[in-house]
């Protein structure tokens, strides 16, 4: 009986949102009397940071404090539609629809502030802080707030917008069967040591190394936090969970926290994260999704390193003790690659 | 059914409730008394959502007769924070990022806070011990880990009350 160390490498190109008949998202953008703003979307914020993102990009877009910026989210009743929150597409199709729907507000916005300060809209310009200002001549101002109370009760205006971002349905070619499902790739890297036991058969995640590419990381701090648990939950696939059955039968399969297995707080590895930043040219200021991505070379990478530790190939997961030592009995024992 | 009233303290203050037999005390403190921050999670005692201190000591309030806590002291996270201010938990928890979808987090900062209240000075497998009985999705755990012990470190893990 002894321990193997074994390294597994995997990367992947991972296609940001779907397109099943096309994939829609819709924001709309309105300002307060007091020119705070409110987006509405029915886009779904599970703990991934979606109002956040869309919060920021609406106040970057509208040129206003983003303290300013309200995100309502998940009311399907009364937001604006939204495929959901899925295949990493939140990022990338809300916040361009946010952005279009923050831009037409904004241009009111310019407009009521253009009527008050008797200048032309074109030549204004918003300092983020809360100020529209002639360019050339920041004395010459009026407040957010002021302009927005203006258009509503001087001038009749709504300061509002509306935004969509579709990517079309794309047909298969009846000829090549060539399609082109996504706009845009977010790729990544991975490297994982891991110790397998083969004696009782158990993988060890001793360290993980990896480099993400995110298009541009919107808010670094939530993109590095999901990353952070999205690797953990790739780990988890990779070694735990399953519904399925280990013996002998379906019935047999677990149905709860009792029997569902996932690796706890002591299970954790240490994971160094290179997060590289190559803006997406259609994505909102460059985003794309880490979402899914997070989880999913961690998956192949252990795969290998097992491979790597021991010489047992396995093609299906978790990657179970069970598994890993009918693969070393098959092969007469175990197999290690040898060191990289 | 019958009825039974029921006395107990919750977060400094005096509750008195009628409880039904065999009702569990996650129930009394979400329906009966309204504190709604100890979380429903699994119901059978293996995700620790419901985590809340009975004198002092951390229990899975979904597993545990109501009955029993006559008399005694409880802890939820609806009593951590000081009006505006935040427990120095919580506020580790926001500055390392420790909740996404944050439905544990409630289970995290009591299993923490009778960890520091016993302990001020944990060591990180104590940390790791402490919150083994509760069950996070989203972060792989180790921001949580991060947040207890910076809490502790601090100094400020620990308040009187």
């Amino acid at each position: 009986m002894s321990i193997h160390k074994g390294r597994g490498f995997a990367s992947i190109n991972y296609p940001i949102g779907m397109n099943l008949g096309g994939d829609p998202s819709q924001a709309l953008v309105h300002s307060n009397p007091d020119g705070k703003f409110a987006v509405a979307l029915s886009s779904i914020d599970l703990g991934q940071g979606m109002k956040q993102v869309t919060r920021q990009i609406a106040a970057e877009t509208l040129g206003v404090p983003v303290e300013d910026v309200y995100v309502d989210t998940a009311d399907s009743d009364t937001g604006p539609h939204c495929m959901g929150s899925f295949a990493s597409r939140g990022t990338h199709r809300v916040g361009n629809a946010v952005i279009q729907a923050a831009k037409e507000a904004r241009s009111v916005m310019l407009e009521a502030a253009a009527e008050e300060l008797e200048v032309n809209a074109a030549d204004l310009e918003t300092d983020g802080k809360g100020n529209i200002f002639v360019r050339g001549a920041p004395s010459r101002s009026i407040s957010t707030g002021e302009a927005c109370g203006a258009a509503q009760f001087k001038q009749g205006k709504t300061v509002s917008g509306r935004g969509i971002f579709l990517i079309p349905m794309s047909d298969v070619d009846p000829e090549t069967g060539e399609m082109t499902p996504v706009s845009c790739y977010a790729h990544a890297a991975l490297v994982v040591d891991i110790e397998v036991d083969d004696e009782t058969g158990e993988v060890d995640v001793k360290q993980m190394n990896s480099a993400y590419e995110v298009g541009r990381a919107l808010n670094p701090r939530m993109v590095e936090q999901q990353l952070v648990g999205g690797a953990w939950m790739g780990m988890s696939h990779a070694l735990w969970e399953t519904t399925e059955p280990y013996y002998p039968e379906r019935t047999h399969g677990p149905t709860d926290f009792n029997q569902y297995l996932m690796p706890g707080p002591g299970d954790i590895a240490p994971h160094n994260i290179a997060i590289l930043e190559r803006p997406a040219p259609d994505g909102p200021y460059g985003g794309k999704g880490p979402g899914e991505m997070c989880a999913n070379p961690v998956l192949p990478a252990v795969a290998n390193a097992v491979f790597n530790a021991v010489g047992v190939r396995i093609d299906e997961l978790p990657i179970t003790p069970e598994k890993v030592l009918r693969g070393i009995k098959a092969n007469g024992g175990a197999r290690p690659q040898g060191q990289w | 059914m019958s009825k039974k009233p029921l006395q107990f303290t919750l977060n400094g203050d005096s509750k008195a409730v009628f409880v039904e037999d065999g009702q569990n005390l996650l129930d009394v403190l979400r329906r009966g008394v309204g504190d709604l921050s100890p979380k429903y999670g699994c119901g059978q005692g293996t995700c620790g959502a419901c985590t809340v201190l009975i004198d002092g000591e951390p229990h899975l309030s979904c597993l545990t007769l109501a009955e029993t806590v006559e008399g005694r002291s409880l802890s939820s996270t609806g009593g951590l924070a000081q009006g505006a201010d935040l427990h120095p938990l919580q506020d580790a928890f926001m500055r390392h990022f420790a909740a996404q979808c944050g439905f544990c987090s409630a289970g995290m900062l009591m299993a923490a806070k009778a960890l520091l209240d016993r302990n001020p000075n944990p060591s990180r497998d104590e940390v790791v011990e402490a919150i083994s009985g509760n069950i996070c999705r989203c972060t792989g755990y180790e921001p949580i880990i991060d947040a207890i012990l910076d809490a502790a470190q601090s100094g400020t893990g620990r308040r009187s009350a």
